[in-house]
């Protein structure tokens, strides 16, 4: 039943609106090459939420910076791979068409709303500023109505929008952030992390707000998230990072349900603590994330493994697939001695 | 922000309280007399007394200090022990130039070294950054006299085309005003350079990358306005020690301003020049700087709402 081959989900090609194939991406720094990205492969459809998980460093806030080519000027370098939007090269592109794509195709929700906005500018010209990049045809009385639109949109009363960022709470700021990523109805969200510096009861108004702003633009997203939960209300489907790549990929059932399951997959769902069972220390993942900079041989995460065999410590896996599920892994290959089920 | 500004005002009234006093102090208790310098050696004990008396030199320390003041406050600020030259008249006299000096510096000093400091950042390791810097380092390790010596000899001496010395025309403050640029401009580049670096590297500029901003965009409208707040301190202070006077500029341009005219008084122990040119420069200084902190809350709205001139002041602020 399960077979190797390349990702190939047998997804009709013309409803893809990003294709990532093989990205390598490296950050050059005085003490060394930190390989950030290594070999990764991703596809998100039109009116698809993927949820991006890993840990801190896994390379998702790389990846989502390699989609805009917004990596750091001279140190971040996409060394090899291809990353189409639709029917554009993003990594070929002149900057000139990359910043009619910024803001206006794919927009991006940054991790910290507290410093993502200008503190000298008021909130309604950061939402007319993108506005205005990208429609020069509107009218300063339609921008202003739509900048309103906009607002009132994510829930903050349009007469604000002549205060500054100071003068928001964080919650707020992050609305305004989103409203701004929203202002062009973009074909792709990125947004990383948007909840994480946001406390639950907001974290959860937020998420059903993008939700709803979903459904009625048709927006694909890339949800990164470290939140397995958040993923599961909100996401179709998902992807499992882990030392710059995809290891596990799959529908929101294959990965929460799915018989097969790559070991760190499982140790992601076994650190979540059981509220039905009384215990009293939480199961983390032994181990750390392996240095960026020394990437071990074969499998990246052999040195955690619970279930690492010989091959694993010489030979990367190949990416095994079920179905729609997706996961790179020898322990689920066909053949493999002393293979469990998971 | 009008309450504001009569807060700073009156706050200057102690100031000048407490630095009139500490220089009346330091005057009255350096050695050196000024009537013996006036009247010359010739001078016999009975003139020179007679003299102490009529000038009020003989009565105790803190009683010439409170008559000092109480005049003062009456806008008399006496005569030079010097030359018997109105004090005030001298001050109105002389500050001109030395304002004329101060504001051509610091105009030379903006207008060159902020743009250059933003191209220095923007291409940060380049050629031209790299140029940008040594100069800048030049610049601030060069003594402004031996750049005003330098400047006098090649282009007065050699190639006659600027005045030597003097105040007549603006021709005369191009050379002075350069001088006492080279240290401000050279300052203003670095900072400029600095604190640009640390704002490219913001969060809301990456913010406004991701929205497709021009280059030109997110340098004027993101970066430099966020860039100029410690910039703007920097040509206050500057800017203060100018109108104190650019001594050294002022004696080798031979320019009669506020600078010559402290040293001048200094050593001839002239008390009420020295009081009054420096409680002038106080107060120019203190007015420099509430221009600053008033330009400020121009530049940065968090400023502002600090000095409770904004609606939402009393809203959540950090």
């Amino acid at each position: 039943m399960p077979f190797s081959s390349r990702m190939n989900k047998g997804i009709n090609m013309s409803e893809q609106i990003l294709e990532i194939k093989d990205l390598h991406v490296v950050y050059n720094t005085d003490e060394g090459t930190v390989y950030a990205i290594n070999g990764m492969d991703l596809s998100v459809e039109k009116g698809q939420v993927l949820g991006l998980v890993g840990e801190t460093g896994a390379g998702k806030t790389t990846m989502a910076l390699s989609v805009l080519r917004l990596l750091p000027d001279r140190i971040g370098e996409i060394k090899s791979g291809s990353i189409r939007l639709e029917d554009t090269d993003i990594i070929r592109a002149p900057e000139a068409e990359m910043k009619k794509i910024r803001g206006n195709k794919i927009s991006m929700i940054f991790q910290d709303p507290m410093t993502s906005l200008n503190p000298i500018m008021t909130v309604g010209e950061q939402i007319a500023e993108v506005l205005e990049i990208h429609n020069r045809d509107m009218t300063k009385q339609q921008i202003e109505e739509r900048v309103d639109e906009m607002l009132t949109l994510v829930g903050i009363s349009p007469e604000r929008k002549t205060d500054y960022p100071h003068q928001f709470s964080g919650g707020m700021k992050q609305r305004v952030v989103i409203a701004i990523a929203l202002a062009c109805t973009p074909d792709l969200l990125i947004a990383d992390e948007p909840t994480t510096a946001l406390d639950v009861t907001i974290q959860d108004q937020v998420l059903q707000m993008m939700r709803g702003l979903k459904e009625k633009f048709n927006t694909a997203m890339i949800l990164i998230t470290h939140d397995l939960g958040v993923v599961a209300n909100n996401c179709d489907s998902v992807a499992i990072m882990y030392a710059g790549e995809v290891i596990e990929y799959g529908t929101v059932e294959d990965i929460f349900e799915g018989e097969e399951r790559h070991p760190y997959t499982a140790g992601l769902f076994g650190s979540i603590p059981d509220l039905t069972k009384k215990e009293r220390r939480l199961h983390p993942i032994d181990g750390l994330m392996p240095d960026p900079s020394n990437l071990p041989e074969g499998c990246a995460f052999h040195e955690r493994c619970p279930k690492c065999m010989d091959i694993c410590r010489t030979t990367k896996p190949e990416a095994m697939q079920f179905g729609t599920h997706m996961i790179r892994c020898h322990c689920c290959a066909p053949g493999i001695d002393g293979r469990e089920t998971a | 922000m009008i309450k504001f500004i009569i807060k700073r005002l009156l706050m200057l009234i102690p100031v000048l309280l407490g630095i009139s006093f500490i220089i009346f102090a330091i005057m009255s208790l350096t050695p050196g007399d000024p009537v013996r310098m006036k009247l010359g050696d010739g001078a016999t004990e009975e003139e020179i007394t007679a003299m102490r008396d009529e000038m009020g030199l003989n009565d105790p320390f803190l009683v010439q200090y409170v008559r000092y003041v109480k005049n003062a406050l009456h806008g008399d600020f006496g005569k030079s022990y010097r030359n018997n030259v109105d004090v005030f008249g001298e001050l109105m006299a002389r500050f001109p130039n030395t304002l004329r000096l101060a504001v051509f510096g610091i105009l030379i000093s903006v207008l060159i070294g902020i743009p250059v400091g933003v191209i220095s950042a923007v291409k940060q390791y380049s050629a031209a950054d790299n140029i940008i810097t040594i100069l800048a380092l030049l610049m601030t390790s060069l003594p402004s006299f031996w750049l005003g010596l330098m400047m006098i000899l090649l282009f007065a001496n050699k190639l006659h085309l600027l005045p030597a010395t003097g105040v007549d025309t603006w021709k005369h403050f191009i050379m002075p005003s350069i001088a006492v640029a080279a240290t401000t401009l050279a300052t203003l580049i670095r900072m400029t350079r600095s604190t640009m670096l640390d704002v490219i590297r913001q969060d809301y500029v990456r913010t406004a990358k991701a929205k497709g901003a021009s280059d030109r965009a997110i340098v004027f409208r993101h970066e430099l306005r966020n860039a100029l707040l410690p910039v703007i301190t920097v040509i206050g202070v500057n800017f203060g020690s100018l109108l104190g006077g650019a001594m050294i500029a002022e004696t080798v341009f031979a320019i009669p301003g506020l600078g010559s005219l402290m040293v001048a008084s200094v050593r001839a122990k002239d008390t009420p020049m020295v009081m009054a040119s420096v409680l002038f420069v106080a107060v120019a200084v203190g007015v420099i700087n509430l221009i600053v902190d008033i330009l400020y809350a121009y530049v940065d709205p968090r400023i502002k709402s600090q000095y409770g001139a904004h609606k939402a002041s009393g809203r959540d602020r950090k």
